[in-house]
């Protein structure tokens, strides 16, 4: 239930958000899932170092960052990309996503837990 | 237009579900380090909508808005790139450093094979069709 809530609101402002980057940036670069997925990376890390209780961990963690951030799109923009020979702007995505998506989780996991190390 | 923004929902009600669902019954099967689950999910998600993409999306099968419900809404919110990324990082934090390198070259590979031959799949199917 909690993460089919999480889920219903992740997946809409997911679309909000690549709408809008659709439109404001060139489709060259897919800036829109970039963002997503390095913002919902540190958000839920930051759940995950806070230890917040399993209530919240379904809605936010587990149904809204988890449908809000998405691995499928990212990996077809890339065959896409690939398709249409934007190589080096390929390369670029696949490594700029996981090295900010995975900093950001590190960064998130710290500064939640930072309140449990006093 | 608020057709699409309730059928994206819906579809990401069904899609995070599912991921639940598919995280609970790993849990019978894989007590592993590795993080299988997501791993699994994730390659699932990137064929089916890599195959939906290339063969429904140019035929017009379903009214546009089912179609973004399917495809942003159940198989975006079904795949995840969040827990990928903690659970990446949870594995450098107990120093399973092979593990970690492991999950991120076979989810960066795997994922953008899984997705190219949904993609490619669908594809032949049309280019089949026509020419029957």
């Amino acid at each position: 239930m909690l993460v089919g809530i999480g889920g219903f609101a992740g997946a809409i402002v997911r679309f909000v958000m690549t709408s809008i980057g659709k439109r404001k940036f060139s489709i060259l670069f897919p800036v829109a899932t970039l963002l997503i997925n390095v913002t919902g990376s540190f958000l839920l890390g930051f759940l995950y170092g806070g230890h917040f209780q399993q209530t919240w961990m379904l809605l936010f963690g587990t149904g809204f960052m988890g449908a809000y951030t998405t691995f499928s799109t990212y990996k077809l923009e890339n065959v896409q990309l690939i398709e249409r020979k934007q190589i080096r702007t390929s390369i670029l995505y696949l490594a700029v996503s996981y090295i900010l998506g995975i900093s950001a989780a590190f960064l998130g996991i710290t500064i939640g837990s930072y309140p449990h190390s006093f | 237009m608020a057709l699409t923004y309730l059928f994206v929902g819906i579809g990401g009600v069904i899609g995070a579900i599912l991921r639940y669902t598919v995280g609970l019954l790993f849990q019978h099967i894989w007590n592993g380090a590795f993080p299988l689950p997501t791993l699994t999910i994730n390659l699932i998600g990137c064929f089916i909508l890599g195959w939906l993409t290339s063969y429904a999306g140019r035929r017009n099968i379903l009214p546009p808005y089912v179609m973004t419900g399917i495809t942003t809404g159940i198989i975006g919110s079904f795949t995840t790139f969040s827990t990928f990324s903690v659970e990446t990082v949870q594995l450098f934090q107990s120093s399973q450093w092979l593990l970690a390198m492991l999950y991120l070259a076979l989810s960066c590979i795997l994922g953008l094979a899984f997705a190219s031959i949904g993609y490619t799949l669908g594809k032949k199917d049309k280019q089949r069709g026509i020419s029957k």
